[in-house]
């Protein structure tokens, strides 16, 4: 079983595994949840909590933006910044918080540059946290599309620009 | 499409006489000129008012710390409303360490209401390089979502949750930039996600490294975003080869390149000061002379008494324009 360090370090094989995951869990969900909701959620958040955790520290925010990371998690950050890094980043590339760690932001930005599908969303601005969706499994909000769902205000920039983009 | 090909928003199409005197002011293409101001720990606003009488003679703008360095003091929003009242130009700085969503909207409107126009928002040093290291850290938003925010309250009259207001909020909206720390290859990449965000001004961290800024501005240059934002460069005094071992080892984020503590460490004793305020002004006619620049942001830590003096002799009073191409361009957009 190869180091969580290693996999980090390996990101477009996360993203293959991630990729593949999302297909067989599309497929299986539906199916899953008809049988018992609670036991299936259970189940994945259980799951979550042992993969996720044991290879990028999961916080389990509920609200999963590996691949727009470079499979390197966020919620790490000790400022939980969504979009990162911020300027104390130490000129070894250190955390401003933690001294003897990494910042995982910086590692995300040069991760991100090694993934194939998802290079680049990096740049995507993040929207805030839905900080009631801690503790719940990721992967079904995002196959309910939950985690997709920002406050309506926000949202109401969002649509705008789509406004005068597709002008 | 991403936002990085987008073509031209915001800027120019915002009201012409916006309510930020410092608006106006870097719009009419002067190099504008901003101070900090060291919130006091003290509950007599004439400590405010000191501090900023030795600024406002050649400023367009005081930025009023929020909890700098993650260090007790009075609170931003006090000092620029202090500020407001006797006609400064105050620029409220909002950190996302001390606040959630709730208690930041609420303050943005607050701010507006006693009549202060630029926000700054900022990430926010870690509470653990502060005074009170064992207090809750709570980083509900990131600077991105702050700014995005604060752009939601002003354009679309509406909080986050996506509540009407009865009236919406008229802001200038700043950010920071800090491109002397790692990965300083990306760092224009974090720019232009600010000014997605909505920001509208930037100032930088620290400037000691002239050409690492230069390299910085090249890359920003060449995806047009000094087109799109208005940058003020940071520069600040140092005043012996200590303060600056001192602020490079232990305030986050501030690079400091070994040939300007070695210039200092070289000086006789007593005129450490002189040079450090020397190498302050040599940094701001360096930083002048690069396209994209629109001014510039002093920060000198209790040494507010050197702000003028510095400004008077980088020779930006009386006012010039801002260098480049740019500044003639705001002059023309003016004059249409």
């Amino acid at each position: 079983m190869p180091g969580s360090e290693w996999l980090k370090n390996h990101p477009r094989l996360l993203e293959t595994i991630y990729r593949a995951s999302q297909s067989v869990l599309r497929l299986l969900y539906p199916l899953l949840k008809r049988i018992g909701p609670g036991w299936t959620a259970r189940v994945f958040v259980w799951s979550e909590e042992v993969s996720k955790g044991y290879i990028f520290n999961c916080q389990m925010c509920g609200q999963c933006i590996l691949h727009s990371t470079g499979m390197t998690c966020p919620m790490n950050c000790p400022k939980n910044l969504r979009n990162g890094p911020c300027g104390g980043v130490r000129q070894n590339g250190h955390c401003e918080v933690i001294p003897e760690m990494p910042c995982v932001w910086v590692q995300a930005w040069q991760r991100d540059a090694q993934l194939g599908q998802y290079s680049g969303e990096i740049q995507l601005l993040q929207p805030p946290v839905n900080r009631t969706l801690q503790n719940s499994s990721a992967w079904i909000n995002l196959l309910e599309g939950v985690d997709a769902q920002p406050a309506s205000g926000w949202a109401s920039i969002e649509l705008e620009e789509m406004d005068s983009a597709s002008v | 499409m991403t936002y990085l090909n987008r073509p031209l928003p915001d800027r120019y199409q915002r009201p012409l006489y916006p309510n930020s005197r410092l608006e106006r002011v870097l719009r009419s293409g002067r190099f504008a000129v901003t101070a900090e101001l060291n919130a006091p720990d003290s509950a007599d606003p004439e400590d405010v008012y000191r501090n900023a009488l030795a600024l406002a003679e050649v400023c367009d703008g005081i930025n009023a710390t929020d909890g700098s360095g993650a260090n007790c003091h009075m609170s931003s929003i006090g000092c620029c409303a202090l500020l407001a009242r006797a006609g400064y130009e105050p620029i409220l700085q909002v950190s996302c360490r001390d606040r959630n969503r709730i208690a930041i909207q609420g303050d943005l409107l607050g701010a507006a209401a006693l009549g202060i126009q630029n926000v700054l928002c900022l990430t926010g040093d870690d509470v653990s390089v502060g005074d009170h290291p064992e207090a809750k850290r709570v980083f509900d938003f990131d600077a991105l979502h702050l700014l995005r925010t604060a752009k939601i309250m002003r354009d679309r009259g509406v909080f986050l949750s996506g509540r009407k207001l009865t009236t919406a909020p008229r802001f200038f909206l700043g950010a920071a930039a800090n491109p002397f720390a790692p990965p300083q290859a990306l760092r224009h990449l974090r720019l232009a996600k600010k000014i997605e965000a909505g920001a509208d001004f930037i100032q930088t961290q620290y400037c000691y490294d002239v050409p690492m800024f230069k390299a910085f501005m090249r890359r920003a240059r060449d995806l047009g975003l000094h087109e799109r934002v208005y940058i003020l460069v940071g520069v600040g005094p140092l005043r012996s080869e200590r303060a600056a071992e001192f602020m490079r080892t232990r305030v986050p984020g501030v690079h400091i390149p070994d040939a300007v503590v070695d210039r200092l460490a070289k000086t006789p004793k007593k005129q450490k000061r002189a040079e450090g305020i020397q190498i302050c002004v040599e940094i701001i006619e360096e930083a002048r002379q690069i396209e994209g620049v629109h001014g510039v942001h002093v920060m000198a830590y209790r040494q507010e008494e050197t702000v003028a003096e510095i400004i008077q002799r980088a020779g930006i009073l009386p006012r010039a324009s801002a260098g480049g191409r740019q500044g003639a361009r705001s002059r023309a957009r003016l004059q249409e």
